[in-house]
């Protein structure tokens, strides 16, 4: 007589892993210690820093494995996914493999393919003699712990500034709305270069700026999609059961929001991404010396005029153009499959 | 009769759907012999296929969606083997379509002049001006007001009813042979659909239109057409002409649609709906043999579920089909159904009092060059009744008469302008939401309207419940919580691994029975239901009323019933109140609104309402005109611009006065109590003998 039957208690092992709850301890599990790493790896000891990451690369592996299966349906979303994941799992287990030392100089100039000094560069070695292969691997940490935390700021920011305005509508929404078409005026480089020049280059400062950036346009579309869903029923029945506002907006109308807004996260780390290489480029990013995409095509840019050496160019670049194919690819096949159900 | 070319014919067709899962079977061996100039109705459920027959006719299947067998004949000739580029000419010019949404058919951009003059230019290739000339026929054809300033207009700037009537005449401009009306009256008001179906009537007679009118409603089917195609779950299950179809049913599914639809003679205590057990199955879990089976009363294994059975004519020559494999053994007359007679319910003491209670809104519109306007909606004006503990109070009026305003009002969510509405000692009508405490919000609760609205699709059904019993404070301790939820999804007849659901899981009916356990949770002294089954199919209404009544029945709850249908609302309720604009016209008992004397409004709703029974009789009262704004009503009485009875120079200028009848009985009208009294009875049963004596 039901819609649909499910069985309990014959779930198998990869079932029991699409549970929210374990998906979310999963991403935990890779996240924070990655994120300890990048962003406080100094403070830690060099023992706990050598361990930090080891429960990381089960975990991502996981994730990868249960991303796959659940969206094989959209060959896009699985290639994305499979693209995203794999700088995923070069991040978390850079320190495990076994790489020369990037910061260390031993043979400039060195084209791919040749041994020099005892060493065989694979990517061949930057200006400075230092290992292309190693540098590229270890730069994908610091964009995506950045990228990713500066985006997940700017929505948290965002999200909650739209809720308020389209919610609470009336001076909220007008002073909210102000405040981010003035914002959204400006031309979104020209406010990075002027919050970054303000505050001064660093990791942190990277993601209030981006979140300056982003945040009111994702403020209009959780405002927008909250509009229209504050009318439906089951809002008026939470009102009418006397609910708090805040509970409202963020048991009633968030949750709901998450489709839209999860595609549209996939692209914005995408931007987010391209928007950090850009401001480490221009010198504003992440301070050198450690590895980072945008610091290695700032360093290479001298140079890379020559035909011959415009490896060192190259590598990087492609590394951050698969990364945000990758993240732009995951937003279509989502998008698609949103769209088929 | 017999050497006359069908217009369509349908042999034996199968329609598919392929989506990922597979083959969808969406219609099954469906045949149907359209004649000229007749019209056939296809009436069934959502999900039962009639929609997806008039695409098939359309050939309009989308992507996914082929004809896998059959035949489609249009005036002799298979359409499946004509070219797109044939197809292409008989869309249109042949066969025609009007949808459901008017709004929807034509382009917001485009005049409506332009619109319908392309019709003429395109498949006929006449010069604009005799196109135009045609376009503005066919507008008074199809009873339009003013044509001129019709053509002129943007569809936004015209009201409803009259989209549709433009959609009607831009169907009919192509002169064609067959008309497909899908829904076309389901989006209106019940006053402005009567409209469109008198206009549909006399289109067929004047027209010789052959005409495939689809719809859930089968009084809008008795009174549009001469023969009737009733689909269960893809299937055409009994065919046959209109009158014997009502009269002597042959398929258990159609008696069991007929069961639980309220007619005049239904009543909730001695002779309550019977609802269809069990629900529709999903096109790929259809059982093997009658897709009824698992519903039916006369299920027999062995014969019932044998395999695919095929229609059979009820008698040689009768032209009367049906696909049951039992309809002659089962005797029809001694299986009338048998309800469970109940007790009528004693009401208690008063309530809920509303006196004089008014909500103004203040519209500012900002005109030209900035000067802003200050307008006053109207939405609710002087409203006063009572309704006593374990009562039924109906309030009925059409879109925009101010129903919603003042449910909003009473729960908190608007403050009145004036008035007074006390709950039991206290006064309700300055208190929003946030200053009433638990006890009071949950004496007083709501069940929505749209079931897929009503349920926050992100979290689970007993979750949903689970917090409103928390906020209320009934329960405190997690354990008897989940089992306070177990309960009310026992009350509410669904089973209780329910609780882990999620809304999207659940159909249309299942929702509302949410709805209805989540009001009922708090136990409340009195509960709102808006509208809480129009958007249900007729099989489901008689369950969720049902459930409706019984839980009233137990908890002695109040229940306030907001609708536009005259049918459940005299079914249900004990006493009406009648709305237009934002004020009450009529009120009284049951019986005192149905009969005369009665309100101008009242009688035309009456007359408007469709009724599934060839017994009934109505007098024909259609409006003229449409509903006034509600930022500009008329001066005096609000019905005055449509009222046939109108008193010139006294109804648009004085509010009318309240005359009473009884004492509970009132009408708000100018005319002389003498005239109202001498109104005729608009409903009519002519009951015959053995009827008569049930």
């Amino acid at each position: 007589m039901a819609v649909t039957t499910q069985v309990p208690g014959s779930s198998s092992l990869l079932e029991r892993l699409q549970r929210p709850r374990v998906i979310i301890a999963l991403m935990l599990v890779m996240w924070l210690p990655l994120m300890t790493y990048v962003m406080f790896g100094n403070y830690l000891g060099q023992q706990l820093k050598d361990l930090i990451l080891l429960p990381a690369i089960p975990a991502t592996f996981l994730l990868w494995l249960v991303a796959v299966i659940s969206w094989r349906e959209s060959w896009v979303a699985v290639l994305g996914v499979t693209l995203v994941f794999f700088w995923l799992l070069v991040a978390v287990s850079a320190p495990y493999l076994p790489l020369i030392d990037p910061n260390k100089p031993i043979a400039p100039f060195t084209v791919p393919g040749l041994e020099r000094k005892g060493h065989y560069f694979i990517l061949g070695a930057d200006l400075k003699g230092r290992d292309m292969l190693s540098r590229t691997l270890w730069g994908c940490q610091r964009v995506l712990v950045w990228g990713v935390t500066a985006t997940l700021v700017a929505y948290i920011i965002g999200s909650m500034l739209g809720l308020l305005a389209g919610y609470l509508a009336g001076w909220w929404d007008e002073v909210i709305s102000f405040i981010s078409n003035v914002l959204l005026s400006f031309p979104v480089m020209v406010l990075y270069i002027l919050i970054l020049n303000y505050l001064g280059p660093s990791g942190f400062n990277i993601v209030i700026a981006v979140t300056f950036a982003s945040a009111p346009a994702i403020m209009r579309i959780v405002r927008g999609l909250t509009l229209d869903m504050k009318s439906r029923d089951y809002i008026f029945a939470a009102q009418t059961r006397g609910e708090h506002p805040l509970w409202i907006m963020l048991v009633e109308l968030l949750p709901n929001a998450r489709g839209p807004i999860i595609v549209d996260a996939c692209l914005r780390l995408g931007y987010t991404t391209v928007a950090i290489t850009t401001l480490t480029f221009l010198g504003l990013g992440l301070p050198p010396p450690d590895p980072d995409w945008g610091l290695m095509i700032k360093e290479a840019a001298k140079v890379a005029m020559l035909w011959k050496f415009s490896y060192m160019l190259l590598i990087p670049a492609l590394a951050v153009s698969s990364l945000i194919l990758g993240f732009n690819l995951m937003a279509d096949g989502l998008r698609e499959m949103s769209l088929k159900d | 009769m017999s050497e006359q070319v069908p217009v369509l014919e349908c042999r034996n067709l199968s329609v598919s759907y392929f989506v990922r899962a597979g083959e969808i079977p969406a219609v099954v061996d469906f045949t149907m012999k359209l004649m000229p100039g007749e019209a056939q109705g296809i009436v069934g459920e959502s999900g039962c296929g009639k929609s997806t027959v008039a695409l098939a006719i359309m050939n309009y299947m989308g992507r996914n969606g082929a004809i896998v067998g059959g035949q489609i004949l249009f005036e002799g000739r298979d359409m499946r083997t004509m070219s797109d580029e044939e197809l292409r000419q008989i869309r249109g010019s042949k066969i025609a379509m009007v949808y459901q949404e008017p709004m929807a058919s034509l382009n917001p951009s485009m005049k409506i002049g332009d619109q319908l003059a392309e019709v003429p230019l395109f498949h006929e290739g006449v010069s604009e001006d005799e196109a135009k000339r045609r376009a503005r026929e066919m507008l008074s054809n199809v009873r339009l007001p003013d044509p001129g300033r019709i053509m002129e207009s943007y569809p936004h700037q015209i009201s409803g009813g009259q989209q549709q009537r433009v959609v009607i005449a831009m169907a009919l401009l192509s002169n064609p042979k067959l008309l497909l009306l899908d829904e076309p009256t389901t989006a209106l008001d019940v006053t402005v659909e009567a409209g469109i179906v008198e206009l549909i009537k006399e289109i067929s007679s004047e027209f010789g239109t052959s005409m495939i009118y689809i719809s859930h409603n089968l009084g809008l089917i008795l009174e549009t057409c001469d023969r009737i195609t009733v689909m269960y779950s893809g299937e055409a299950v009994e065919v046959g002409d209109i009158h014997t179809v009502f009269n002597n049913m042959r398929h258990p599914y159609t008696r069991g649609l007929f069961n639980s639809i309220p007619v005049p003679g239904a009543d909730k205590n001695a002779r309550p709906l019977v609802a269809i057990r069990g629900q529709l199955p999903l096109p790929h879990e259809r059982p093997k043999g009658c897709y009824f089976g698992p519903r039916c009363d006369y299920f027999e294994a062995g014969r019932c579920d044998a395999g695919h059975l095929p229609m059979e004519e009820v008698a040689p020559g009768s032209n009367h089909f049906v696909r049951c494999v039992r309809f002659a053994e089962i005797d029809w007359e001694a299986l009338k159904p048998k309800p469970k007679e109940q007790e009528p319910i004693e009401p208690g003491d008063v309530v809920l009092r509303v006196e004089n209670l008014t909500k103004h809104y203040e519209v500012e519109h900002t005109g030209l060059l900035f000067v802003s306007e200050k307008r006053t909606v109207k939405a609710n004006e002087k409203i006063s009744f009572r309704a006593r503990e374990a009562e039924t109070v109906a309030i009925v009026g059409e879109s925009g008469c101010g129903k919603s305003t003042f449910a909003k009002v009473l729960m908190g969510l608007e403050e009145a302008s004036a008035g007074r509405v006390q709950l039991g000692n206290l006064e309700l009508s300055k208190l929003p939401v946030e200053a009433r405490d638990g006890a009071t919000i949950s004496r007083l609760q709501m069940v929505f309207q749209n079931p897929f609205d009503t349920l926050n699709p992100s979290h689970t059904v007993g979750a949903q419940i689970a917090r409103v019993i928390k906020k209320f404070g009934i329960e405190k301790d997690p354990e008897r919580i989940r089992e306070r939820v177990y309960e009310l999804l026992d009350t509410v007849k669904l089973p209780r691994d329910f609780a882990d659901r999620k809304p999207r899981q659940l159909s249309g009916g299942q929702k509302q029975r949410v709805g209805i356990a989540r009001a009922f949770a708090g136990d409340p002294k009195m509960v709102i239901a808006d509208e809480p089954v129009s958007a249900l199919d007729v099989s489901v209404q008689a369950a969720v009323t049902g459930l409706l009544m019984d839980i009233q029945r137990e908890n002695r709850t109040t229940l306030l019933f907001i609708s536009h249908d005259l049918s459940v609302v005299r079914y249900l309720s004990d006493r009406i109140v009648v709305m237009y604009l934002g004020q009450i016209m009529e009120k009284g008992l049951t019986e005192e609104i149905f009969s005369p004397p009665y309100h101008p409004y009242t009688e035309a709703l009456l007359s408007a309402v469709p009724i599934a029974d060839t017994r009934v009789e109505k007098r024909k009262v259609v409006l003229t005109g449409e509903l006034p704004s509600p930022t500009d009503p008329p001066k005096g009485c609000p019905f005055s611009t449509r009222c046939p009875y109108v008193i010139e120079g006294l109804c648009e200028t004085t509010p009318p006065p309240v005359r009473s009848f009884s004492d509970s009985h009132t009408i708000a009208c100018h005319l002389e109590e003498a005239r109202l009294t001498a109104m005729e009875p608009v409903i009519k049963i002519d009951d015959d003998p053995a009827q008569a004596a049930e």
